[in-house]
């Protein structure tokens, strides 16, 4: 993974300032997502993709926690020891991630109860140390910022699919809203009054597995780009 | 820079300036915020116990929790396990005042006490709550609520399921016997199955139910694997799948009701 992050740099560095900037954001919605191409993140967008509102304040939490990282170390990149470059990443996660829980149970508690753990689960998410270590650690401030941006922006795109989705068919919602009707038994209105039952499947984790599998099938299908030659 | 960057004094250096700094900042954040977060805690203590007697989410939000809990919760009392009656207070919560039965943390107590004993003894109740109520120093809060013109008794539990705690709030009747409602809710049960605890379909079925047999004699109330027997008023189907977590409901409704009902049966 690391591999193919570092050459794509390299290629970065050669072209315009703009047109590189701006690839620093648009690469990672599709050409190079984290989530379907190079699958990273997979935990949470299993986990957290019951319901749109979780999975809107997941992607933004991660948006603020990689763009604030990556900010960080790359100011410091010069002056990390490499030796502990990989232990002052992990620091600088946990702190932000701390920071970012102690704000939802201060400001947003219902949110955070929703989340539970998953917001501690920010700091084992691949994608924010891969970003930091592979880019921030290499670029100045500016080009690692839209980085981060680019990248949580692409984590939360597919998230929030994939909630949508999820959400709709598993319990006949979108952001909370019943679009379907009421589906309390006995006093069912809309759809459900005609018969029409919510598929519990979509509910569970692995259902997450396949809806981002159909996703990346649709992606490969639509970017020959990214279609491999054997 | 005349300092070398790769040798040891300058990475123990920047190690330790960076973690100082960090933890000083987190240090600050946390203690900021701490009031703001202990209110959030409460107001949602409040919502729990106020759920169990039938407000639902749309009476009782987190804006009107405090407010609510004032009105409709005319005693807070705590007991000790013979159920004698140890603190009473009225009126609005103090946040700072220690000896309120609403600030005792009922579920470190189980954690550093409890726990370990109901670990050991699963299988054993009997042995179990002799042990249990050998523990002098253990408190158990409850609240009184007027609702309707009728008082209700809320007892708060705490017990474990498979993944970590479960707890809950039980309330009853005037006659210190019939469950008015109940509330459950979890950490990290699995959903679908063990988490169903805090679905309002497996909360309803405690309605109604009774904590003592015709004579007076304290039963219980068990989620049964295989559904409830037909008529057994002591009885709430299990939830398929989810053994363990009924196991654990169980276990901390025996453990905890019991304490409760020495309390009533004194009064």
């Amino acid at each position: 993974m690391s591999e193919t992050a570092v050459v794509e740099v390299k290629k970065k560095n050669e072209a315009l300032f703009s047109k590189k900037n701006k690839r620093l954001i648009t690469d990672p919605l599709n050409d190079n997502n984290p989530i379907t191409i190079q699958v990273l993140g997979i935990c949470s967008a299993l986990a957290i993709t019951v319901q749109v509102e979780q999975a809107v304040i997941m992607g933004v939490s991660v948006l603020a926690v990689l763009i604030l990282g990556n900010l960080i170390i790359s100011l410091l990149r010069n002056l990390i020891p490499s030796r502990i470059r990989i232990i002052v990443q992990l620091v600088i996660i946990a702190f932000l991630v701390t920071l970012v829980d102690l704000a939802l149970k201060a400001y947003v508690p219902a949110v955070s109860e929703k989340l539970s753990v998953f917001v501690g689960l920010i700091i084992t998410n691949c994608i924010i140390m891969g970003r930091l270590e592979a880019f921030a650690m290499g670029n100045k401030a500016w080009p690692s910022v839209l980085d981060g941006f680019g990248n949580g922006l692409g984590y939360a795109v597919v998230l929030i699919i994939v909630a949508v989705v999820r959400e709709f068919f598993g319990s006949g919602k979108l952001y909370g809203f019943e679009l379907l009707g009421d589906p309390t038994s006995g006093a069912e209105t809309g759809l459900y009054a005609m018969g029409y039952m919510n598929n519990n499947l979509m509910i569970l984790p692995p259902m997450a597995l396949i809806v981002v599998g159909v996703i990346i099938w649709i992606q490969r299908s639509r970017n020959s780009k990214l279609i491999e030659s054997h | 820079m005349a300092v070398n960057k790769e040798g040891s004094g300058y990475t123990f250096a920047f190690a330790i300036v960076l973690v100082v700094l960090v933890g000083a900042t987190l240090a600050f954040t946390s203690m900021s915020l701490k009031d703001k977060i202990k209110k959030n805690v409460n107001d949602k203590k409040m919502m729990n116990i106020l759920s169990s007697v039938g407000f639902t989410d749309k009476d009782v939000t987190r804006k009107n929790a405090a407010e609510m809990f004032e009105k409709y919760v005319v005693k807070r009392m705590s007991i000790n396990s013979k159920g004698e009656l140890l603190v009473e207070k009225s009126g609005a919560v103090n946040a700072l005042d220690k000896e309120d039965p609403f600030n005792f943390d009922l579920k470190k107590q189980y954690k550093s006490d409890i726990a370990k004993l109901v670990q050991g003894l699963k299988n054993n109740p009997v042995e179990l709550m002799k042990k249990v109520d050998a523990l002098e120093d253990a408190k158990y809060p409850m609240y009184v609520v007027e609702k309707e013109g009728e008082m209700l008794y809320v007892m708060p539990m705490v017990g474990t399921g498979l993944w970590g705690p479960v707890w809950g709030y039980v309330s009853l009747r005037e006659d210190c016997n019939t469950i008015y409602g109940a509330a459950f809710d979890h950490k990290g049960e699995t959903p679908g199955l063990g988490a169903e605890i805090k679905k309002e379909s497996f909360e309803k079925n405690f309605i109604g139910l009774k904590i003592n047999d015709d004579k007076g004699g304290f039963v219980s109330i068990t989620a049964r694997k295989g559904g409830k027997l037909p008529g057994n008023e002591h009885q709430v189907d299990g939830i398929t799948g989810g053994t363990i977590t009924s196991n654990g409901v169980n276990e901390m409704l025996y453990r905890s009701m019991l304490v409760y009902s020495r309390y009533f049966k004194s009064k």
